[in-house]
Parts: C-alpha cells; sequence; structure tokens
C-alpha cells in the first residue's frame, strides 16, 4: 500500500504544480517582481490543506496506518544554516525562478530546458553533501526531510 | 481598494488557489498514510546515495527508492496536466544559464537550510513552525531582490 500511496500523492502534487503554474519559471520570477502575487495562494493554499492535516490527524489517531509512525507536525530545529541555506536558496530561485519540486512538474509540462536547473541542482546537492561529509562538526543528527 | 488589488493579480486568482490546495491535497495523502511530510528536495540527496557513498547522502538510504517514486509521479502528474489543460508540452524563455546557475544555488540552499518551498514553505508553514516561517520570509526577501537586481540588469525574460 505504501508504494501506491506515494504515487497517488505525487500524482496530485505534480498535477497541483502544473495546474497552478508554478512549473513555469516566468511566472515565479513575476511574482518576485511583484507583477503577479498569485504565488501567495498556492503557498497559503497549499500550507492550509497540509495544516489542516497536521492538526487533525494527531487528533483522530495515534500513529500512521501504513508505518506506525506518529503524527507529528513538521518542525526544525533552528540554527544559522536557516539563514545561510535560506539565503543561497533565495538566490538560486530569484535567478531561475524554479525550486526542486516545481522543477521536476516542469519537465511534466514539457518543459525540457528545466534539465538546466534539474542539473544544476543535482551538483549544488552533490557539492555540499560531498563537504558537510568531510566535516565531522557538521554530523547533523537530524537530517532535513524535504 | 479591489480595483488596485485586481491589478496585483492580472492572472486572476483561481488556478494558483486551486493548484496550490492541490500541492497540498497530494502532501496530506502521503502523509495521512505514512506520517511523512514529504518535501521535493531531500530527493537530490537521496538520489546521489546511488552514485556516492558519502555519509551525507548514505544518511536517506532507507527512504531513496520511495522517493524517486514520488518524483517520478510528479513529473508524470505534470503531465496529465499539460494534455488536459495546455495543449501540449510548454518551454520556458528564460535563458540556459539562469536555469543552470539559479540551479546550483538551489541545490546548495535548500539542503543546508533545511528546506525548500514544500518542506518549509508547505509542511513547515502548515505546522506553524517557527524555524520555517524564519526560513521561506529569508528566502522569498532574497529572492525578490535577486530577481529585482537581474530584471534592473536587463536580465528581464
Amino acid at each position: 500500500m505504501f508504494a501506491p500511496l506515494v504515487v497517488v500523492g505525487g500524482l496530485i502534487f505534480g498535477f497541483g504544480l502544473g495546474y497552478s503554474h508554478m512549473a513555469r519559471p516566468e511566472v515565479v520570477i513575476d511574482f518576485l517582481l511583484f507583477e503577479d502575487l498569485g504565488l501567495l495562494f498556492v503557498m497559503f493554499g497549499g500550507s492550509i490543506v497540509a495544516g489542516l492535516g497536521f492538526w487533525v490527524l494527531p487528533r483522530l489517531r495515534d500513529g500512521a496506518p501504513l508505518t506506525g509512525r506518529p503524527y507529528e507536525r513538521r518542525l526544525k530545529s533552528f540554527d544559522r544554516n536557516v539563514l545561510v541555506g535560506g539565503v543561497v536558496f533565495g538566490v538560486g530561485w530569484g535567478l531561475a525562478g524554479i525550486c526542486p519540486g516545481a522543477a521536476y512538474a516542469s519537465l511534466g509540462v514539457g518543459n525540457w530546458p528545466i534539465l538546466y536547473a534539474i542539473a544544476g541542482m543535482f551538483i549544488g546537492a552533490y557539492a555540499q553533501g560531498i563537504w558537510r561529509s568531510q566535516r565531522s562538526t557538521d554530523a547533523d543528527a537530524v537530517p532535513s526531510d524535504d | 481598494m479591489l480595483e488596485g488589488l485586481a491589478g496585483f493579480f492580472p492572472n486572476g486568482v483561481e488556478r494558483y488557489a486551486v493548484g496550490g490546495l492541490l500541492v497540498g491535497l497530494g502532501t496530506l495523502v502521503v502523509y495521512a498514510g505514512t506520517g511523512i511530510a514529504a518535501g521535493a528536495s531531500t530527493f537530490l540527496e537521496s538520489t546521489l546515495s546511488y552514485v556516492s557513498d558519502a555519509s551525507r547522502f548514505q544518511q536517506y538510504r532507507p527512504s531513496r527508492d520511495w522517493r524517486v517514486l514520488f518524483t517520478v509521479s510528479i513529473v508524470l502528474g505534470a503531465a496529465v496536466y499539460a494534455v488536459l489543460f495546455q495543449g501540449g508540452a510548454w518551454t520556458t524563455g528564460v535563458e540556459p544559464w539562469r536555469l543552470f546557475v539559479g540551479g546550483i544555488f538551489v541545490g546548495v540552499g535548500t539542503r543546508i537550510g533545511k528546506g525548500c518551498t514544500s518542506g518549509h514553505g508547505i509542511c513547515g508553514v502548515g505546522s506553524a513552525s517557527r524555524t520555517s516561517l524564519i526560513g521561506v520570509a529569508t528566502f522569498v526577501l532574497v529572492a525578490i531582490v535577486t530577481a529585482n537586481v537581474i530584471a534592473a540588469l536587463g536580465g528581464g525574460l
């Protein structure tokens, strides 16, 4: 059941990114230039629906049916990395008008040049991973889950 | 007042609101069944564990298979949208160098910053996480500055 559920969730997620036009870098860049603020509705629409799950599900049952995992909110510890990463991510988002989920969806809507962005993302993720693996101080006991 | 607001929404709000609700619903489906708040960017590192033994990637090994499945499903879901509503393929006019260089920054930043627009922006904000709200505020502000600087330098679309 686990795999089919992931597929259904991914299909809806991807369809939503296509429908909301987030798979189009131009639309994100228009938001950042204050020409079309529609992106606000995407983020808040999405977070409200997800938020309902985070608040309602724990009150309905103790854990998830497929894994037994407790229903917990997504809470990451705050440290300097959140700001540093946020700044670096922001530069990339402003340059390319694309984020990871939207990039996968962009491939789905037939936007083949997005492969440049996806290649860049893998190179960036690889570079920081190698660098952080070599630094024992960054043991990072709690990996980020997105 | 309302007319002034409408100027900020030249394409209306229906596509954005409905699309956003669906993005949230996709997240909710996975979370309801598994208790996992799946973001989109962990896929980058978990997939790299197939080709690299670095500890940073290997820590995601347990989830790497389903994350590939999740990402392929995102691609297919968007393809369904393209077939039904877009009348075929659409391609961007944003220059390849912007996509590539921006992609590198996104790849580095999302992993250091513990999340991206879906992890922090959808799941984190939905969890009322202070960390995620600060993360989102940071990358939105920096992205606004970046996009406007590029536009001012003549890198407009």
